[in-house]
């Protein structure tokens, strides 16, 4: 070595205390690099809100509805013209009838009230429901005719609309159906307290209504659709999926059979949920004749679809199971089938449970393959009498439902829907909670 | 007899069956179970399983056999120039099984008796009143045929019922009667029980085959039917996508084109979204992010995996579209006008984006996390900072996982339904311009599937040949993307 080739003295650099602009063009890439991360989060977490804002911004006001309080006299003449309360002749009076009667009870109520609207024009601010609901009371309750008895009528959609915020006057120029005297007047009502909005238990128990009655739909029925649907995936799919996860995990054989089983599982779990519709429509219905649109079709359906999801979850827990609890019952003298069913099981039953409840919450939120199988377009009014009813009659489901409504291309039925959605998101919310709080209270680490 | 009555007779069966063969094991033994082979259970349970399980076969297969055996004969008397035709045959057929069900119904629900029922003879008024009773509506007039056809249908089905119904109880009874005769306490019982619930356990997992069978088979059959009423090559390189419902038949252009084009652009949009975030929300999570950030903002993210699709969907229309539309629409405040409605390409794809941010954050999130320690440190210890550890050390070692959850996420991309049914708009176009209308091959199954549609139009038909190819697409997706995954993952292992 060469005394020549090593520099004593001066370094070349710069202090090592002062920093070179290399360094702190790599310490900027550095922090830049870091403000992407918290760029990206923060852009991820921004849409998470903005979703649930404008959910439960426009969801709100599904939950609340405008009735008007009105004293409508039942005249005896009109209602039971013989005077006999005979249901049957009580029932002829159509709801024609009725009308005149709850537009002379709008007139006396209206009228120590200036108002530019016509008195012809007054029942424009009631829903077209209002007569039926007048006549069903009617004949339930016959001994009222000839009495005054107060209702609380549903208001139509766009005075709803209007003391929610969402039809202003300007809105109303070119609607034929509410002019801005009628908003002057429900101001008034409204101060005289004979008109109020409350709590709308309609729409949670409720039946789907007519396209041009908005204020009278509710999610209930399609809830029980739903719920039947689900009963229908609970009990295929769970046992399915157990037992063949038990096979795959417990005394499948390493064999190409097996290999297929296993491939045809993995590919199951990313097919489009679309042709699990399609596989639905060409098998349940075109194949086996079962009815359109009925809960049965959209649980079997659903079933496949939820399948891959248990046999997953199903394997993992039954996995976590530690070999030594299998060996200390085949010690004992239990047969394979024994050490399974009696100590296996039992010890993986709570992740089993975790993830067919998670399956179940997918399953209930999924849509597109309800479309296919005909769960939309049709208009669930009534409750199904029964339960073989409720599987085989047609019915819509919770997302099936919130889909019809946004097609309808009316902002009280998108008010509708979004209340919809925050119904199914409690649901959601509700499964996963149970799911979380079973996974913490009964998992074990071995 | 119903079939429900046969189950319920079988089950019975079963039961007493259950109880008798224990009892007898137990005394072969001299009451002494430990004389046994097996539990005094397994002996019940050998024979109840025998009593119930080849019965209920029988019966299933009867069940599916009887209506398709029935058809083949009652096609004979109808008319030749019906029975030839193979629309015009179903049809005829299913208005026969409509009206001889009615008639059971009608009989069943009491509205008529049995002897009027089977007397009906040509009153045909008076078949179709009857049935309205009960609410079975038919559709076109009942002419004599079909009523004849009709009868006789009913009366072969009763005949066939009551076969059912001896055949099954026969073999019930006579497998029980073996299994109770068997049973002794040398015989293994136990062994036979655990074949037959292994049986059940294979059964189980054949169920997954047995739906990817019917998926094919289902898409392939129908699609061959579409394809024999409509040319392959204007399907496949077709431009146009105009199909006609009303009666204009034989004028409807189906290009498939168009669809393509519109669901790769919109599945395109959403991964320019949702890769970049997620991407970097996965590396900054699992590099950088303390434990407490990591605990809250995963989660969270993870959220937004959990929210059904038909909420988002909504989202698009309701509240995505509206806000595009008032940025860039001909009015809009940047006054660009290059939106015309709300619903189009860039809000499905925009929101469709936002669905994917935690599918690909969490799957990169894995990856990056199984990058060995040992190759920070290395790369570390030679002086590049964190970022650059990051750029040129981890996230090249983590690439193909990095692909494989990008493959994934695209593949969700394209099978997606519900947001761009309702966010893409209806019209099927083959625009460059983001911000227009377009549609899917899974929006247009939905809208030429959705209805009453019978399945014998190309119109119908085609939403199989579409669901074929976007089962084939995203299944080589999913393969893709497990062979890139699972080639390069043992690298590091």
């Amino acid at each position: 070595m060469s005394d020549a080739a090593i520099p004593v003295s001066k370094p070349k650099g710069k202090s090592l205390l002062e920093v070179d602009t290399r360094t702190r063009k790599r310490n900027a890439a550095e922090k830049r690099f870091q403000a992407y991360g918290i760029a990206a989060i923060s852009v991820g977490l921004l849409f998470l809100v903005a979703l649930l804002w404008a959910i439960v911004q426009n969801g709100i006001p599904a939950f609340t509805q405008t009735f008007v309080n009105l004293e409508v006299e039942l005249v005896e003449e009109k209602l039971d013209p013989n005077g006999n309360r005979d249901p049957a002749d009580i029932k002829k009076v159509s709801t024609f009838g009725y009308n005149p009667l709850i537009k002379e009870a709008l007139i006396a109520k209206t009228a120590d009230i200036p108002t530019e609207v016509e008195e012809g024009d007054l029942t424009k601010i009631l829903s077209a429901s209002a007569a039926a609901i007048v006549r069903d009371y009617v004949i339930e309750n016959p001994d009222e005719i000839g009495n005054t008895v107060t209702f609380r009528l549903l208001t139509s959609s766009r005075v709803d609309g209007y003391l929610k915020g969402r039809v202003q006057r300007e809105d109303l120029a070119r609607d034929k159906n509410l002019d801005a005297a009628h908003l002057d007047l429900i101001d008034v009502m409204v101060e005289a307290g004979s008109v109020e909005r409350v709590f709308n238990w309609d729409f949670i128990t409720g039946a789907d209504a007519s396209e041009s009655r908005p204020e009278q739909a509710g999610i209930g029925v399609s809830m029980i659709g739903s719920f039947f649907m689900m009963l229908v995936v609970l009990f295929l799919a769970l046992p399915i999926g157990v037992a063949a996860s038990i096979y795959l995990e417990e005394f499948a054989p390493q064999n190409k059979f097996t290999d297929l089983i296993e491939v045809n599982i993995s590919n199951l779990a990313a097919v489009p949920s679309i042709v699990f519709g399609i596989l639905g429509l060409a098998v349940f219905i075109q194949f086996a004749h079962l009815p359109q649109s009925a809960p049965i079709v959209g649980g079997l359906t659903l079933t496949l679809m939820t399948l891959p999801t248990i046999v997953i979850s199903t394997r993992a827990s039954l996995k976590a199971v530690p070999p030594s609890i299998r060996d200390a019952a085949l010690g004992v003298g239990a047969s394979k089938m024994q050490s399974v069913f009696h100590h296996v099981l039992p010890l993986a039953m709570p992740g089993i449970l975790t993830g067919t409840i998670i399956g179940l919450a997918q399953a209930l939120g999924e849509t597109a393959p309800l479309l296919l199988i005909g769960m939309v377009g049709f208009i669930a009014s009534n409750y199904p009498d029964g339960v073989a009813a409720g599987f085989l009659d047609p019915n819509s489901a919770m997302p099936a439902q919130i889909y019809e409504w946004a097609k309808r291309a009316d902002p009280a039925y998108y008010e509708r829907a979004w209340g919809g959605i925050i119904v199914l998101l409690l649901f959601l919310l509700t499964m996963n909670i149970i799911a979380i709080i079973l996974r913490r209270r009964f998992e074990r680490r071995w | 007899m119903p079939a429900t009555w046969i189950f319920l007779l079988l089950m019975a069966m079963a039961t007493v069956g259950y109880f008798a063969a224990q009892a007898r094991a137990i005394a072969s033994a001299g009451g002494d179970g430990r004389k046994l082979h097996s539990l005094p259970s397994y002996y019940g349970v050998n024979t109840a399983l025998a009593a119930a399980v080849p019965a209920l076969a029988l019966l299933a297969i009867w069940m599916v056999a009887q209506p398709i055996v029935l058809n083949g004969v009652v096609s004979a008397d109808l008319p030749p120039e019906i029975a030839t035709d193979s629309g015009r045959r179903s049809l005829a057929l299913a208005d026969v099984r409509r009206v001889a069900d009615g008639l059971d119904l009608a009989v069943a629900e009491g509205a008529i008796t049995a002897q009027e029922a089977d007397n009906i003879g040509s009153d045909i008024a008076a078949v179709r009143d009857g049935l309205a009773a009960v609410g079975v509506v038919l559709g076109s007039g009942v002419d004599e045929t079909t009523l004849q056809v009709a009868q006789r249908y009913r009366d072969l089905s009763g005949t066939g019922n009551i076969l059912r119904l001896i055949a099954v109880l026969l073999v019930g009874f006579g497998s029980a009667a073996i299994a109770y005769r068997m049973t002794h306490r040398d015989f293994r019982a136990r062994n036979y029980v655990e074949t037959a619930i292994l049986m059940v356990l294979i059964a189980a997992a054949c169920v997954a085959i047995l739906t990817t069978l019917g998926i094919v088979l289902s898409l392939i059959f129908n699609t061959v039917d579409f394809l024999g009423r409509y040319p392959i090559q204007d399907f496949l390189f077709g431009t146009r996508w105009e199909p006609s419902f009303s009666g204009r038949g034989g004028q409807s252009d189906l290009g498939f084109l168009p669809l393509i084009w519109g669901t790769l652009y919109i599945s395109i949009i959403a991964l320019l979204v949702a890769v970049p975030i997620g991407l970097f929300a996965a590396i900054y999570l699992s590099e950088y992010a303390t434990k407490a950030v990591r605990s809250i903002a995963k989660p969270l993210l993870e959220v937004l995996a959990g929210i059904p699709t038909i909420v988002y969907g909504l989202f698009a229309l309701l509240t995505v579209g509206p806000l595009l539309l008032e940025a860039f629409g001909s009015r809009g405040w940047l006054g660009l006008g290059w939106m015309s409605g709300g619903t189009a390409a860039m809000t499905a794809g925009l929101v469709m984006g936002i669905m994917l941010i935690p599918f690909v954050s969490s799957l990169s999130d894995d990856i990056i996390n199984s990058v060995p320690q040992a190759m920070r440190d290395g790369s570390l210890g030679l002086g590049a900072t964190h970022s650059e550890t990051i750029r040129q050390v981890i996230l090249p070692a983590a690439l193909p996982g990095i692909v494989g959850a990008i493959l994934l996420a695209a593949s969700r991309a394209i099978g997606e339904t519900m947001i761009v049914v309702l966010g893409a708009g209806a019209a099927a176009s083959l625009s460059m311009n983001p911000f227009e209308a377009m549609t899917t091959v899974t929006a247009k199954i939905v809208s030429q599937l959705t209805g009453d549609g019978e399945f014998n139009s190309p119109e119908t038909l085609v939403a199989f040949a579409l669901g074929i190819t976007l089962f084939i697409i995203t299944l080589g997706l999913n393969v893709l993307a497990l062979y890139i995954v699972r080639k390069y993952r043992e690298q590091y292992e």
